[in-house]
């Protein structure tokens, strides 16, 4: 059984093969039953170590319009609050028959731990400020759904990349699928060695966002201050918020992401949010297409379709 | 112990040299030569295998009092005999702290009890390794233990004004502290060393600097206060530069190395093993070659193994929740061998030197590091060089499995080791 | 184009219906689709990815011709609802596209290449119902090759051809694989073994087993 731990772990054809299949099933949520029998019988555990109540309930809606037997573990009120260790609960989920795990985790490499633990396909849905691929994969969804392409399209991420789960995996999984990205941030937001990543990196947001297809912004926490990683949140909002002014500058048909929770008047003002040309709304609904995409994938047949 | 027994070790290459005959009688090498008469003495059949002096380790944690179930002295120093070792120096970072003549006694006596080899207890510089209060250093050198090494080993004494004061205070005993050099603020959060490997696994970052840093002010305020300044298990190649630097100034600094960062390389943390997490973090392949390089060239005075066992459960977890440290008593001569004198960098006298005269003589071990000639204690290790082993955790003698080596191939087997002329290993089997 | 790649390998494999054939065959179906359902106002074809979905346009063009009015017809992939899914690793999902009209009270022409098992067919029944709710659901094929493992049967064949479990039966077709023709062979190892993942070769296999 394979698993979805990185978004690097996704060549072209397969990266490919997700989204053609998320397209296919996106289709399922406007029908009058909105259920496959596909994963009848399977049994899905959701074991959230963080909370995350958008990302839970998109994987329990994707699992269950998948007809997969969905068991919702958080680490609330249960044995891990009593101090039981990720193996434990791993050798628990293993004697219920799990066949998919799909964890988040605070811990970076959480999943990949879990991978050696379990027999069922285990699905990353945020380790620590490691990885988040099914993110990527809904991102990429939406952009391909908005601008008809990913080859070529040139991808902008700004906020906090040294804590982003979400722009490791979108920087991994664009380059695969043929997207220029340009990482826009404050030097101490960026890892030391971006140098080397597979993108171009900017500390000016004004000079990037006319070059730009498809500009995603970060959540930002305004505690970061506290680390001095910026002066105060004022001033990261001057610098590198969206608001309407930077919205202009803009290209006409450029679209705006945000992979959510949004601090509106921080990284993006409420009137860049919520204009139709802000894809915040879609990216919820294509998660849930994505996600039973990647089950169906994983879980769906003697062995992965994807990471063979 | 009875020391009755007279034993005719035949045919060793002492150091590495031609074939000899070791006689060790009454705790003493009482001859040494060719062909030496075996009457009244148990023979050792030693053709083939090097002889050094019993090696000394400066840097161990043997987890007594206070987690035993990791290690104890008396586990932790069998682990050290099977490691050619007859001398260790523990860490203070028990429970409680061996920051008072009281628990540093009991180490040392727990050690005495084992009778594996002996076991020097290395002082708390601070209270309860607080980084506060100097702890009571007079009253641990002048107790039974006679302490001369004082680290917060774990801790960095970062404070500079504390960090003078140590350095002057054990002037009068001709003490010595061993710093962990980790700048505090730079190392917030650090899970491995930081750089390409840690920013695409998302874990956070040791960098070089806050070694670096801490290293560089200590040499200025050895320098500045005329005292004697070790530095714990250095990891980077800018720390080699800065030692190399202070020594030319005339900084009395001595420096060790651990076996496993002249081996190994951060890259081992994509597998978010924890088996690899240890502090200092595995660094990159430059590191490991500047390292090599500077244990060869005497930059870095000596290695130590910072043997640091820990329970299953503290390994089989998440990496970031995982503890740090690796056993090591048992794989070091091994390592050395493959990372030194196998790459052609070091022969067997140099071995000898810089896992045995020198870590003695830093640690004011008398009795040890001595040379293997007739009249000095029989402190001998009998090493197979051509031996070959895959590393078996399971097979370990610490109570404690956390070797990073498991499952690799490595030259060498510690054949016996001799404390005082008794064998604390025979035929590779602890006594 | 694995169909393509064993008919050209010139292994025993024998055309037993060339185009022109399979074009009267289609004419044929056509014509009774309209006589069974008089006149064909409420039909939609349906078929079957991959080799049903161009037999079902060619069959709305002919009807098309006939009564000079447009027939819908679209594509119903029923990967989803197969009964040996956790036989074989995950496949690639062919296209549904219901026409505008939708499938409530419409007289749904389910339309594949070839007539095997009857699986197929149950899993498009299953597909249907979670669609919506056909007046009346019928099935043409362009070949049944008998050996039903189910009680279901075609209301439209182009031509019944006994044959052995041991054979393939391997329908080309124009828009697929540049030529029209069915072919007769020695079997090939099932959907579920090596080589066997892409839709397009499924077409090939008979009834997507």
């Amino acid at each position: 059984m394979r698993h979805l731990l990185s978004a690097g772990d996704l060549s072209l054809d397969e990266a490919t093969l997700v989204l053609d299949t998320a397209k296919e099933l996106a289709q399922v949520g406007g029908r009058s039953v909105k259920k496959l029998p596909t994963l009848r019988g399977r049994t899905v555990v959701n074991l959230f170590y963080e909370d995350s109540t958008r990302t839970r309930i998109s994987f329990e809606a994707a699992a269950k319009r998948m007809s997969a037997d969905v068991i919702n573990f958080s680490a609330k009120g249960s044995s891990v609050s009593k101090g039981e260790s990720l193996k434990d609960t791993a050798l628990t989920l293993q004697a219920m028959g799990a066949d998919g795990v799909v964890i988040r985790h605070g811990a970076s490499g959480a999943a990949r731990r879990l991978s050696n633990w379990v027999d069922g396909a285990v699905l990353n849905a945020g380790d620590g400020t490691h990885e988040h691929p099914t993110q990527a994969l809904l991102d990429a969804y939406t952009m391909r759904e908005r601008m008809g392409r990913l080859d070529g399209l040139r991808v902008a991420i700004v906020g906090d990349i040294l804590h982003s789960r979400v722009a490791r995996s979108n920087v991994l999984l664009l380059r695969t699928l043929g997207a220029h990205v340009t990482l826009v941030a404050p030097p101490t937001l960026l890892p030391v060695s971006v140098a080397g990543w597979p993108c171009e990196v900017s500390y000016d947001l004004d000079e990037v966002l006319p070059k730009s297809d498809v500009v995603m912004m970060l959540r930002v926490q305004a505690e970061r201050m506290n680390d001095a990683f910026f002066p105060s949140a004022r001033e990261y909002t001057r610098r590198y918020g969206l608001d309407g002014d930077r919205f202009a500058q803009l290209p006409e048909h450029a679209v705006v992401m945000h992979p959510g929770p949004m601090i509106r008047g921080m990284e993006i003002s409420a009137e860049v949010a919520d204009s139709p040309r802000s894809t915040i709304v879609e990216q919820v609904t294509n998660g849930v297409s994505v996600r039973m995409a990647v089950l169906y994938l994983l879980l769906g047949g003697s062995e992965s379709g994807i990471g063979n | 112990m009875s020391q009755t027994t007279t034993y005719l070790i035949r045919g060793a290459r002492v150091l590495g040299g031609e074939p000899a005959d070791i006689l060790v009688r009454d705790g003493i090498i009482a001859d040494l030569g060719p062909d030496l008469s075996a009457e009244g003495a148990e023979i050792v059949e030693a053709a083939g295998l090097v002889a050094l002096p019993g090696l000394v380790d400066i840097h161990v944690h043997l987890r007594e009092p206070g987690r035993e179930d990791a290690e104890t002295v008396a586990s932790g120093s069998r682990a050290a005999a099977m490691g050619g070792f007859t001398a260790v120096c523990t860490m203070a970072n028990t429970d409680p702290v061996a920051d008072t003549a009281g628990v540093v006694e009991q180490v040392w006596r727990l050690g005495r009890e084992a009778g594996y080899c002996d076991v020097q207890p290395i002082g708390a510089v601070t209270k309860g390794l607080g980084g506060e209060r100097l702890a009571e250093l007079g009253a641990m050198a002048d107790s039974a233990a006679r302490v001369r090494m004082f680290s917060d080993d774990g801790m960095c004494v970062s404070d500079a004004l504390l960090m003078r004061r140590a350095l002057e205070y054990v002037k009068a005993f001709d003490g010595v502290v061993a710093q962990h050099a980790q700048e505090p603020r730079l190392t917030e959060h650090a899970q491995m060393n930081e750089g390409e490997v840690s920013d695409r696994l998302g874990l956070g970052g040791w960098p070089a600097v806050a070694e670096e840093a801490i290293i560089a002010r200590d040499c200025l305020l050895a320098e500045h206060v005329g005292s004697r300044l070790h530095i714990c298990h250095v990891s980077t190649k800018g720390s080699v530069q800065i030692i190399r630097w202070a020594k030319s100034r005339g900084c009395d600094v001595t420096a060790e190395v651990t076996p496993h960062h002249l081996l190994l390389t951060d890259e081992l943390a994509e597998s978010y093993d924890p088996i690899y997490k240890v502090n200092p973090p595995l660094r990159t392949a430059e590191d490991v070659q500047a390292l090599r390089e500077a244990l060869a060239d005497g930059t870095i005075d000596c290695v130590a193994t910072d043997h640091a066992p820990h329970p299953v459960e503290a390994k089989e977890t998440e990496w970031a929740n995982a503890a740090m440290g690796m056993i090591g008593l048992e794989t070091a001569l091994s390592v050395v061998q493959h990372a030194m004198v196998d790459t052609g960098l070091l022969d067997w006298a140099g071995v000898a030197e810089r896992m045995s005269a020198i870590p003695a003589r830093i640690g004011r071990l008398a009795g040890h590091g001595r040379p293997l000639v007739i009249g000095e204690p029989a402190n001998i290790t009998l090493y197979d060089t051509a031996a070959e082993r895959v590393v078996d955790a399971a097979s370990m003698v610490s109570k404690s499995a956390n070797t990073p080596y498991r499952g690799m191939r490595l030259p060498g087997r510690v054949a016996a080791t001799f404390l005082r002329g008794i064998p604390t290993v025979l035929d590779g089997k602890v006594q | 184009m694995h169909a393509q790649k064993h008919a050209d390998d010139g292994d025993e494999s024998r055309a037993v219906l060339e185009g022109p054939e399979i074009d009267r065959a289609l004419t044929r179906i056509a014509h009774e689709v309209l006589e069974r359902t008089k006149g064909g106002a409420d039909v939609t074809l349906l078929g079957i990815p991959s080799g049903g979905v161009p037999l079902a346009q060619r069959l709305a063009e002919r009807i098309e011709r006939v009564e000079d009015r447009p027939v819908p017809w679209g594509s119903l992939d029923i990967t989803m609802y197969r009964d040996d899914l956790r036989l074989a690793p995950a496949r690639a999902l062919g296209r549904t596209e219901i026409p505008p009209e939708g499938i409530d009270g419409r007289t749904i022409v389910l339309v594949d290449d070839v007539l095997f098992s009857g699986r197929t067919v149950r899993a498009a029944l299953d597909a249907l119902g979670d669609l919506g709710r056909p007046r009346a659901v019928q099935l043409a094929t362009l070949v049944d090759r008998g050996h039903r493992e189910l009680p279901i049967r075609a209301d439209y064949v182009g031509k019944n051809l006994p044959t052995s479990v041991r054979e393939s039966v391997t329908v080309l077709l124009k828009e697929i694989d540049g030529r029209d023709a069915v072919l007769i062979g020695p079997a090939k190892p099932r959907a579920g073994h090596a080589g066997d993942t892409t839709v397009q070769s499924t077409h090939a296999e008979g009834d997507n087993r």
